[in-house]
């Protein structure tokens, strides 16, 4: 146990090094934390409650009002940061439930194979099928949008993607020595499953799900945008630019849409590229392979 | 390899029916339309007589096989909204998103092949990092925060693009007309492909310039250019194809989104007004449409896969 423990250590040291090269990541890694922190300290540091009206409606950037105020005066400062704790929530929490659903059926399907394994494909591909934009529009059309709501249809349409990479790992796991030595030894299904086949699959599983929540983010932020998620006054990122549909809010009141998209971006990006570096970092045989 | 092609389609076949029946599914958990004609003025004996003419009194298997029945002979059921057949609804709306989708996904691989191509040839040095952080850019970007800052800098600045349908008020919409308004719903939708497509390609590339050919076709000495574009571009032409295909759906969803924001006429906005109006029937047979392209696009590249490799074994 205790030589496990070294090993592991030894492992998260040589992760970190390799993660540590690339420097974009390691610049994406501050910010985000940065972004983070800020969001989750909100109450503490915002200026203003948000959705308390403070201001003029729509009111330029002043000394009071960093980043104005919105159409209904609202502090646009305040807001982004709530905002931002918001469209992180939906990314986590999406991506976790999409990434439990995708990992058991994967699981599944990979290890027993045959019939199951036929099943389950065949209804992976189903979903597949259907434009995923499309389905969870129809999906929060069917159940009322809202934040929880939001958050289950994005994890319950996104887990695809992560059944068939956990079926691939454990198809050609299942060849490896240690796993057919105990499928010889007769351990219980169970065991082999959870603690030989799953552990030596999770590196791939989360830097897959790291891409998952800069994609649930965007989703989210789409579907705001088109007034399909997260409903008023609760703000987030993508329904603080649903006003820019207006044009009189595109063109003279930048402040009230560039600033949340920005975050967006920003946001995403950051998450991409720790992505990208962490796959490099957790898998050493990809040598120069940025997917 | 015609068993081969039998045998996919013969896979296809049940992820179509389950496709008819998650379609059926979702169509019910919405609601039943019965539930629109209740109110104070409509009596009990009406809404029962409207649901043995509608056949909501047979159990739901029988529903979903007449149903079934009915889509088989092209009718894929009415408005709910304006009583139009949803399948010609449809038709008239198909061709404009058939449009921007290919343009869209044409200008796409214009940019990805020769940068990702260009990225993997250039491995490690400050261009390929160049290119490929723009590539996550590219997908970093929302398509309607990029539509956005497109509409602020080329309608309202610069005044140079129309910013919403597909022809101008007036005109019959020549082919220049049209091509003025798609730049920029064709700039957002291939941004984001782009930017995914240059990292496949590019990972695809890298994957092939270290096999044994390649460094057979080096060693003749035919040059660099000969190599690239001639042994290595081709043989990275399969997972290309492969990518494109998945990429479908994705520009499927994109179009939806672009659609509204640029009020393009295409199957997106239909999709758009009937979510938003709760039109079922219409949702239905878009998502049904849609969901079926996507599927006969799976099967042709798989199709296509095994024609153009012949190493692909026939399990």
């Amino acid at each position: 146990m205790k030589q496990n423990r070294i090993e592991g250590e030894r492992y998260l040291q040589t992760v970190w090094r390799r993660f540590r090269r690339h420097k974009l990541a390691l610049f994406s890694l501050t910010v985000l934390t940065i972004i983070v922190l800020a969001a989750l300290l909100a109450p503490i540091i915002a200026p203003y409650a948000p959705d308390k009206l403070v201001g003029t409606f729509s009111g330029r950037p002043n000394s009071k009002n960093w980043l104005g105020t919105d159409q209904i005066g609202r502090d646009v400062l305040s807001r982004l940061l709530y905002a931002t704790r918001i469209s992180l929530l939906v990314g986590v929490l999406a991506t976790a439930i999409s990434t439990l659903i995708g990992v058991v059926l994967g699981l599944i399907s990979g290890y027993f194979g045959g019939v199951i394994d036929m099943i389950i494909m065949r209804f992976t591909d189903m979903v597949m099928s259907f434009p995923y934009i499309l389905l969870v529009l129809v999906a929060a059309s069917i159940f009322q949008p809202g934040l929880w709501n939001i958050i289950i249809i994005l994890g319950f349409v996104d887990w695809p993607g992560i059944a068939r990479l956990v079926r691939g790992n454990v198809l050609s796991l299942r060849e490896t020595n240690f796993v057919k030595g105990n499928i010889i030894a007769g351990m219980p299904n169970r065991h082999i499953l959870l603690s030989e086949i799953l552990p030596n699959t999770i590196a791939p599983i989360l830097v897959y799900g790291t891409s998952v929540i800069a994609l649930s983010m965007l989703d989210e932020a789409a579907l705001s945008f088109l007034g399909m998620g997260i409903q008023p006054p609760t703000a987030s990122l993508g329904n603080m630019l649903n006003g820019a549909q207006s044009l009189t809010i595109l063109t003279s009141k930048p402040w009230l849409w560039i600033p949340a998209g920005a975050l967006i971006v920003i946001l995403v990006m950051s998450i991409s590229f720790i992505g990208d570096a962490l796959r490099d970092a957790v898998d050493p045989t990809s040598r120069g392979g940025k997917k | 390899m015609i068993k081969y092609i039998i045998k996919r389609i013969l896979v296809a076949l049940p992820v179509l029916v389950g496709i008819t029946i998650v379609d059926y599914a979702i169509m019910c958990a919405a609601g039943s339309p019965l539930a629109m004609l209740k109110g104070p003025r409509v009596s009990e004996a009406a809404v029962a007589a409207k649901a043995i003419t509608l056949g909501l009194d047979q159990p739901v298997y029988v529903q979903y096989f007449v149903w079934l029945k009915q889509l088989l002979h092209g009718n894929l059921g009415y408005s709910i909204k304006n009583y139009q057949p949803v399948g010609s609804m449809i038709a008239t709306h198909l061709g404009p998103t058939l449009l921007l989708m290919g343009v869209s996904l044409l200008v796409s691989i214009m940019i990805a092949v020769p940068a990702g191509i260009f990225s993997a040839t250039h491995q490690y040095s400050k261009r390929d990092y160049t290119v490929v952080t723009l590539s996550f850019v590219g997908t970093s970007i929302p398509g309607f925060f990029l539509s956005l800052l497109l509409v602020y800098l080329f309608t309202v600045k610069l005044g140079w693009l129309p910013s919403s349908g597909m022809s101008s008020l007036g005109t019959g919409g020549g082919f220049f007309d049209i091509a003025k308004h798609m730049i920029m719903p064709v700039i957002v939708l291939a941004t984001s492909m782009a930017g995914t497509n240059i990292r496949y390609i590019r990972s695809a590339v890298l994957e092939i310039l270290q096999q044994d050919y390649l460094r057979t076709a080096r060693a003749k000495g035919i040059g660099n250019f000969k190599v690239i574009n001639k042994h290595a571009l081709r043989n990275a032409l399969i997972p290309i194809v492969t990518v494109m295909g998945m990429e479908i759906p994705v520009l499927f969803g994109g179009a939806v989104i672009v659609e509204q924001i640029f009020s393009w006429p295409g199957l997106g906005l239909v999709a758009m007004s009937a979510i938003t109006n709760r039109d079922y029937p219409v949702i239905m047979g878009v998502c049904l449409l849609s969901a079926i392209v996507v599927l006969a696009a799976n099967l042709i590249t798989d199709i296509l896969y095994a024609i153009v490799d012949p190493t692909i074994q026939y399990k």
